[in-house]
């Protein structure tokens, strides 16, 4: 855990001076539901239309900080560093997890407020809890998941293309289970307080299979 | 009495990329404390040597040993004993100087004042603040240099040492990774001349075999045309 932190460390210092990663996610969602509000001719969405909206959005702007999540490590040499160090390797997937969860926070403190004031119907007040919990979910399957599609991608030439390729298809299950989560919390009358236990469930039990997973996995990706 | 164990022990080594071989039975036994020059052309193996060493490369046959331990699979406990200084200087660009040995003192658990000191030793404090990007390529390479030796490893793995560095500045290295260092050495150099006067054993590579193993004094002339031929 203490490696991990030092690792975290870095790469949130590494963001914050260049500023490369989370603007560019922001600044993808907000053009997307501008695109969504002109393309759909509806000036508010609601329930399940707005739910796939908003977790569509959220995951392709997800796929742009997944892609960059090893970038620095592979290009200026970070994975040889850390590989000569006497730690343990698996502190580098919780700390890109990490990170990777704190830029989507990051994105979505900004996004879903836009998307309450540029396309969401009701108001986004009463569903935010909820939502919280349900975006918290996700996000921690996006993390996860996109971390490890990442330290696949970085050591392929096509990693651009290899990102998303294999990425996506294995969000889909998330994807499904968060809009389904976030719909209800949506609907313009008869809004339940709380997002619905089923899909919750599938959402965690979602994040906890590809988190034992890649913990299984990563030290090979390491490996050159 | 019992023989020390050599720091170094390689038996029939060798490391594929595809089809290719980069390295092929390459043997060599380095005693603690000595230097071992690699010479060879530019794609004779000599990175791929060093990377093993470093593990961060698995060889594919053959023994590599690290201070009696066997490579890849007891990597771990060899890890904090050695030093690698690469073409690439491992040091995030956006990040200033002191930040960088920072972080390498803290994955290392080496105190600051051991920052401090490999700073000054290179007489890089008063830059320290800055972001590597700005810096010039030789100044990069002392911090390179305060990276590799932070954690005062016994084994140095010095990939064209001195490189993009001008004469005074690789007289400041020089007690961090030359022979005063105290460390057993491996280091590779496209100067053979340069590399033959700090070496106590030579290892010559031609396409990934082992050419010429031996002292210095052996290797003349004659044997440095053929192995650049």
């Amino acid at each position: 855990m203490r490696t991990a932190l030092i690792l975290l460390r870095k790469d949130l210092r590494l963001e914050l001076r260049t500023l490369e990663t989370v603007p560019a996610m922001i600044l993808f969602a907000l053009v997307t539901f501008v695109i969504f509000h002109f393309g759909l001719n509806r000036s508010t969405i609601d329930g399940q239309l707005a739910a796939g909206v908003l977790t569509a959005t959220l995951l392709f702007a997800a796929m742009l900080g997944i892609n960059r999540l090893f970038v620095a490590e592979r290009e200026q040499g970070g994975f040889d560093a850390f590989l000569l160090a006497p730690v343990d390797r698996s502190s580098m997937l919780v700390a890109k997890a990490a990170a990777l969860f704190v830029f989507l926070a990051a994105l979505e403190v900004i996004a879903v407020p836009a998307f309450g004031l540029l396309l969401l119907g009701p108001s986004l007040g009463p569903a935010l809890p909820g939502l919280i919990l349900v975006l918290a979910l996700a996000d921690l399957g996006l993390a996860v998941i996109g971390t490890l599609v990442s330290g696949i991608a970085v050591q392929t030439r096509a990693r651009d293309l290899i990102g998303p390729v294999i990425g996506l298809p294995l969000l889909i299950p998330a994807l499904i289970a968060t809009a389904r989560a976030a719909g209800p919390l949506l609907r313009s009358v008869h809004a339940p307080a709380a997002p619905p236990g089923k899909w919750l469930a599938i959402l965690a039990l979602y994040d906890l299979v590809f988190a034992l997973l890649a913990y299984a996995v990563f030290d090979f990706l390491l490996e050159e | 009495m019992v023989d020390e164990p050599p720091a170094i022990e390689l038996r029939g080594l060798a490391r594929y990329f595809g089809e290719r071989a980069a390295l092929r039975g390459v043997s060599v036994r380095v005693p603690a404390g000595a230097t071992l020059a690699v010479l060879g052309r530019n794609g004779a193996g000599k990175s791929t040597l060093l990377r093993i060493l470093a593990t961060l490369l698995r060889p594919h046959d053959g023994e590599a040993l690290v201070f009696g331990e066997a490579l890849p699979r007891r990597g771990f406990a060899v890890r904090g004993r050695l030093g690698l200084l690469a073409h690439e200087p491992l040091l995030y660009r956006e990040l200033t100087g002191r930040e960088n040995l920072e972080y390498h003192a803290r994955l290392h658990r080496v105190g600051p004042a051991r920052v401090q000191q490999v700073l000054e030793a290179v007489e890089m404090e008063r830059r320290a603040e800055e972001p590597i990007r700005l810096l010039s390529r030789g100044m990069v390479q002392r911090l390179a240099v305060c990276r590799a030796v932070l954690h005062d490893p016994q084994l140095l793995l010095l990939d064209e040492p001195r490189a993009n560095l001008d004469p005074a500045a690789s007289g400041l290295v020089e007690p961090l990774i030359g022979r005063q260092s105290g460390c057993t050495r491996v280091l590779t150099s496209h100067d053979p001349r340069a590399a033959l006067a700090e070496a106590d054993l030579v290892l010559a590579l031609r396409d990934g075999r082992a050419a010429f193993v031996g002292p210095p004094a052996e290797i003349d002339q004659a044997k440095l045309d053929a192995l650049y031929a």
